[in-house]
């Protein structure tokens, strides 16, 4: 897999079936629903202890501003990752050019995701910081590979953003 | 706060390169605080405290009694504005062992306009101490701040300073 900016296009060339699939997973893993402990995380309480009638406030009137916003992201990506739709022989090689202004909504979409499986998954500070970690091996080792491939390809877009 | 993710080059082989001309950012959520209501009356802003003390010595004469009495002092209570009332709000981060230390990074500096210096010194205390203190003044603004943070995925309360 190869990544570069090229004028106003983050391009991801030479993609195989498995890191194409894996983006193609991005805005499904981004969707906290079912999960509570993801739901939670992504829906953080905006002050500790007992506040309740602030609480109660912040979800009816912020909460869904949040949730439009993070959608709004996701919607953006799925527009994106489009371009790898078709069966899995023609994701082979297959290359995927992000418009640079979509840039803050791939940010957006890959650190929901990235927050919802390591809260579905309960991963420890230790497992999220180990980035030697292989081979794949079960389910939750792909999580892991997933959050950090997501985190990968931020930093990447972050770098573009700060030059 | 997750480290930076450079092994995950050599796990997926990737390859980073190309000219990088600058870019825009272009999402700039605005919000508005939603709890203007919620929180007293308006400030006006203008108002300062004043610090009024009369001392009226009034002297009664009483004629009946023949007798010249000294009142107590009239003493003006200190009197504080709603916005000196309502500094003490701090908007604290907390740490997230998710988010990358540089998108954290970059969060400060776009929600609080910090300088990368700043905005890197912040992300370390959070890193190493847990938390870290953004900001402190009055409750709307810090409501705002704490507002963007959630739209930016960090862990952002609102905390009473002391």
């Amino acid at each position: 897999m190869d990544i570069c900016r090229r004028k106003s296009v983050i391009e991801i060339s030479e993609l195989d079936p498995f890191l194409a699939e894996l983006l193609r997973q991005i805005p499904a893993s981004a969707n906290p629903d079912g999960a509570p402990a993801a739901e939670q995380r992504i829906f953080s309480p905006p002050i500790k202890g007992k506040a309740t009638e602030f609480c109660a406030e912040w979800k009816m009137y912020v909460e869904p501003e949040l949730r439009r916003l993070f959608q709004s992201a996701t919607e953006t990506v799925a527009t994106d990752l489009e371009q790898l739709n078709g069966n899995e022989k023609s994701l082979g090689n297959r290359t995927l050019r992000i418009p640079a202004k979509h840039s803050d909504a791939w940010l957006s979409a890959l650190n929901q995701a990235r927050i919802v499986i390591a809260a579905k998954n309960k991963f420890t500070e230790n497992e999220l910081n180990d980035h030697c970690h292989s081979p794949i091996g079960s389910r939750r080792d792909l999580s892991l590979f997933q959050v950090n491939f997501y985190g990968f390809l931020q930093e990447f877009i972050l770098r573009e953003l700060r030059s | 706060m997750s480290a930076e993710n450079s092994s995950v080059t050599d796990m997926t082989k990737a390859h980073i390169g190309g000219h990088r001309p600058p870019l825009q950012f272009e999402l700039n959520a605005s919000y508005v605080s939603l709890f203007g209501m919620s929180c007293g009356p308006r400030r006006d802003g203008a108002c300062l405290a004043q610090i009024k003390e009369v001392e009226e010595i009034t002297l009664v004469s009483n004629e009946k009694a023949g007798i010249i009495t000294t009142a107590e002092p009239t003493i003006e209570k200190e009197t504080q504005s709603e916005e000196e009332l309502d500094l003490p709000w701090q908007v604290v981060v907390h740490n997230d062992p998710v988010n990358l230390m540089s998108y954290v990074t970059m969060v400060f500096q776009r929600v609080f306009g910090y300088p990368r210096e700043r905005a890197e010194r912040h992300m370390l205390e959070v890193h190493q101490n847990g938390r870290s203190i953004l900001w402190s003044g009055m409750r709307e603004r810090a409501e705002l701040y704490v507002q963007q943070l959630h739209g930016y995925l960090l862990l952002a309360t609102l905390e009473k300073a002391g």
